[in-house]
């Protein structure tokens, strides 16, 4: 089982990604435990996944030009939103984040997944990632060590989910200069 | 309510906070750089993290592109930057058209160590390069002109601290520029920005901005949309947040040269683009992120402030050297403007003598220009986005003598406005993007005009050179625009006319077939002889005429004795 980095540390991943090809096989037969759902396969199969909560959590990706403000009202149903990033340097999941903890209130658990590595993991986390499935499946040993990029700075300007109020809105108590 | 105009602005002193980020910055990019060399990360990985810190892998060598903030440079940051270019590079360094320095031999395992050495004088690399919000730019006269609504320093600080590190903003479809300007004129170019900021006065006298968005240079050239004709101050942070987030989730991905946000401003439309923006902004207004009088008193009290003398606002002596010393009141009209404080002149050092590449400074003549800016300007200089240098605050009464000086070091060519300030980007002497060279078409050009008598009669004109496409030497509003052009792995050179920078900005028509890089010198003659034929007077510029006339006359004169030569090239014409 592969592992993920979720709230500073690395930990197990416990979910289970399902594809339309496994519904369609075998409705009765899903994945024991959490599953992890794409969006057009959560809006193809939605009574189906919900009449299975007893059995394990649902999971929500979003990908590519999926738009999180289009399922508002459906963020209830999910413990996990997952955004896939299909290249690093495709930064849409970043607004993506935001929207979610800013806009459309998500409180669950928010992961970033795909092309992504550990000098990404500051940036993703000011707005509002908190676990990462880095791409590669690293070993745990460096895992660990992209744990320090979490920290890769002490503050920042801007206001993001992590620190609603800007440096501004602080700084100004902190010298008198 | 903002109402108070601030005082005169300089460079802005980092506080700990500020300077703890930029040292952060350093040992991250370290970190990254020792993993890259031990192989634990891809070229392809590295590069993106390498590029937000100004580095790029260039024709010969690696090219670092180190920020200067709004062009705003203190006499200690220059000394930092002859140094650099004497201890890690060939001696020297390149002012860029974005107020930026670029040294062109830097070794990669050394530009960590470099960029620390850049943070003891509260300078980086940041976002130089990458597709995130780039260095900002602004009137290179910004706090001393006479012509002056707001003074931009202040609010191009506040920008910048927002756009560094922005962590939504770090991984946009392409890089983002923005330009800020506070006077009537327009020296910021803000019309050929992905947003451009025009800072302004409402009839209440308080601040706010005029809002362009989309316009741009490179091989789509666009002048930029107004999409909100007053911005309250308060509000600049969470408006600029919203066009980014517009642009960051739709702006197109699928292809390289259409990722710029002109290209979504227009293909949604303006109008469109404004409404997703306004109806984005409404969710954001009034958030967090909103400005206060605090923050922004707090950054003005962070910036340097010219101790002016009391003067008066003429000065006998400078009059009549004027009169008496040869060569002076030359200099002294082009290269001297009008400074909004009595008795103190703003200053440009012309970095465009002939048979040295536009823009270029040595170390010795960086670490001069540093002990003249103490000496004469309160120890602080500024880049013109014309690859120029400018003292802003020289008292009138020391004019001559710093003229003297400067015609030492060769930074006092009286061409400030003229044909021979000639910008231009690197081209392909270092850029592996150029298809041609800039730099010697830049020399013959500077070589045939180089009667200075010839040169003034012909009087205001803007002459940009851009190798490529990419337009870094932003050809498209050049009076005369050249840009090289790849034509079956030979480098040619097609000719605009007609563009302009400014409140007016225009881009350019290009005349016809392109030209080989012997026949280029020739042609601007040529078209400087059908100007001064046909001009209706000596007040009437180069693209005064042009816009009078239209180009055809140009086009005949350039083509009618070119034509037997132009099939012996095979006569293509060179889409632009």
């Amino acid at each position: 089982m592969p592992s993920i980095i979720a709230n500073g540390t690395v930990t197990a991943d416990n979910w289970s990604r399902v594809d339309a090809a496994q519904l369609n096989r075998a409705p009765g037969e899903l994945p024991a435990g959490d599953l992890l759902v794409p969006l057009a396969l959560w809006e193809e199969k939605r009574t189906l996944l919900l009449a299975r909560q007893h059995a394990g959590r649902l999971g929500l990706l979003l990908e590519g030009d999926d738009d999180p403000t289009a399922i508002a009202a459906d963020l209830r149903n999910f413990a996990l939103v997952a955004v896939d990033f299909p290249k690093a340097g495709d930064g849409r999941g970043y607004s993506t984040g935001r929207l979610l903890r800013e806009r459309l209130g998500y409180r669950g658990e928010l992961r970033a997944t795909g092309d992504i590595g550990r000098d990404h993991l500051f940036a993703l986390a000011q707005c509002g990632f908190d676990s990462f499935a880095l791409a590669g499946n690293p070993a745990d040993s460096e895992l660990a060590a992209a744990l320090h990029s979490l920290n890769d700075f002490s503050d920042a300007y801007q206001s993001t989910v992590a620190q609603p109020l800007p440096l501004y809105r602080r700084r100004i108590y902190a010298h008198t200069a | 309510m903002r109402h108070r105009q601030p005082d005169l602005a300089a460079v802005y002193i980092y506080d700990h906070i500020d300077q703890n980020l930029v040292d952060e910055r350093v040992t991250q990019f370290r970190d990254q750089t020792r993993r890259f060399l031990a192989g634990k990360l891809t070229e392809d990985e590295f590069k993106p993290l390498r590029l937000r810190n100004g580095l790029y892998i260039q024709r010969y060598a690696p090219m670092l592109r180190v920020a200067i903030p709004y062009g705003m440079l203190s006499s200690a940051q220059l000394r930092m930057l002859a140094h650099i270019a004497r201890r890690y590079d060939k001696g020297y360094g390149h002012f860029s058209t974005r107020q930026n320095l670029q040294f062109n031999w830097p070794k990669l395992e050394q530009v960590p160590e470099i960029l620390a050495q850049l943070a003891t004088v509260q300078m980086h690399a940041i976002q130089t390069s990458g597709n995130c919000v780039r260095n900002i730019t602004t009137d290179h006269f910004a706090g001393v002109a006479p012509d002056e609504i707001v003074s931009p320093l202040v609010w191009s600080e506040i920008v910048r601290q927002w756009s560094t590190f922005h962590p939504e903003f770090n991984y946009l479809p392409r890089k983002f520029k923005i330009a800020v300007n506070g006077s009537v004129e327009d020296r910021a170019a803000t019309l050929v920005h992905d947003i451009g900021i025009h800072a302004l006065r409402a009839d209440d006298g308080s601040v706010g901005f005029r809002i362009l968005a989309g316009g741009g240079l490179g091989r789509t050239p666009i002048i930029g949309h107004v999409i909100r004709e007053f911005l309250p101050w308060q509000h600049l942070l969470t408006y600029l947040e919203a066009v980014l987030r517009i642009y960051n989730r739709y702006g197109r991905r699928d292809n390289i040269y259409k990722a710029r946000i002109k290209i979504l401003v227009k293909e949604l439309t303006p109008e469109v683009f404004r409404q997703q923006v306004e109806a984005e902004w409404a969710q954001v207004k009034d958030g967090p992120a909103t400005l206060t009088e605090a923050e922004v008193a707090r950054v003005e009290s962070r910036f340097t402030r010219p101790a002016y003398a009391t003067l008066p606002r003429d000065d006998a002596g400078h009059d009549l050297a004027l009169a008496s010393v040869p060569g002076f009141a030359n200099w002294a009209k082009r290269n001297v403007r009008a400074h909004r404080v009595a008795g103190y002149a703003a200053v440009t050092l012309s970095l465009k003598k002939t048979g040295v590449p536009p823009g270029d400074a040595t170390a010795e003549q960086m670490d001069a220009v540093a002990d003249l800016a103490d000496r004469y300007s309160f120890g602080e200089l500024r880049v013109s986005h014309e690859q120029n240098l400018v003292f802003a605050d020289v008292r009138r009464s020391d004019l001559l003598s710093l003229w003297q000086q400067l015609r030492k070091l060769g930074f006092a060519t009286p061409n400030i406005g003229l044909l021979t300030n000639i910008i231009s980007c690197p081209g392909g002497d270092f850029c592996s993007l150029a298809n041609a060279k800039s730099i010697p078409v830049a020399e013959a050009i500077q070589r045939r005009f180089d009667d200075l008598d010839y040169l003034h009669d012909i009087g205001e004109l803007d002459l940009n050179i851009s190798g490529c496409m990419n337009a870094c030497g932003h050809h498209h509003v050049g009076h005369i625009g050249i840009l090289g052009v790849d034509k079956n792995g030979a480098e040619w050179y097609q000719i605009e006319i007609g563009g302009r920078q400014g409140e007016h900005a225009a881009l350019g028509r290009v005349i016809g077939p392109s030209f080989a890089q012997t026949e280029v010198p020739d042609v601007i003659e040529k078209l400087i002889d059908v100007y001064l034929a046909h001009r209706d007077s000596e007040a009437e510029r180069f693209v005064d005429t042009v816009a009078r006339i239209g180009i055809e006359p140009f086009k005949e004169r350039v083509y009618a004795q070119h034509h037997r030569q132009w099939h012996g090239h095979g006569g293509q014409l060179v889409a632009g």
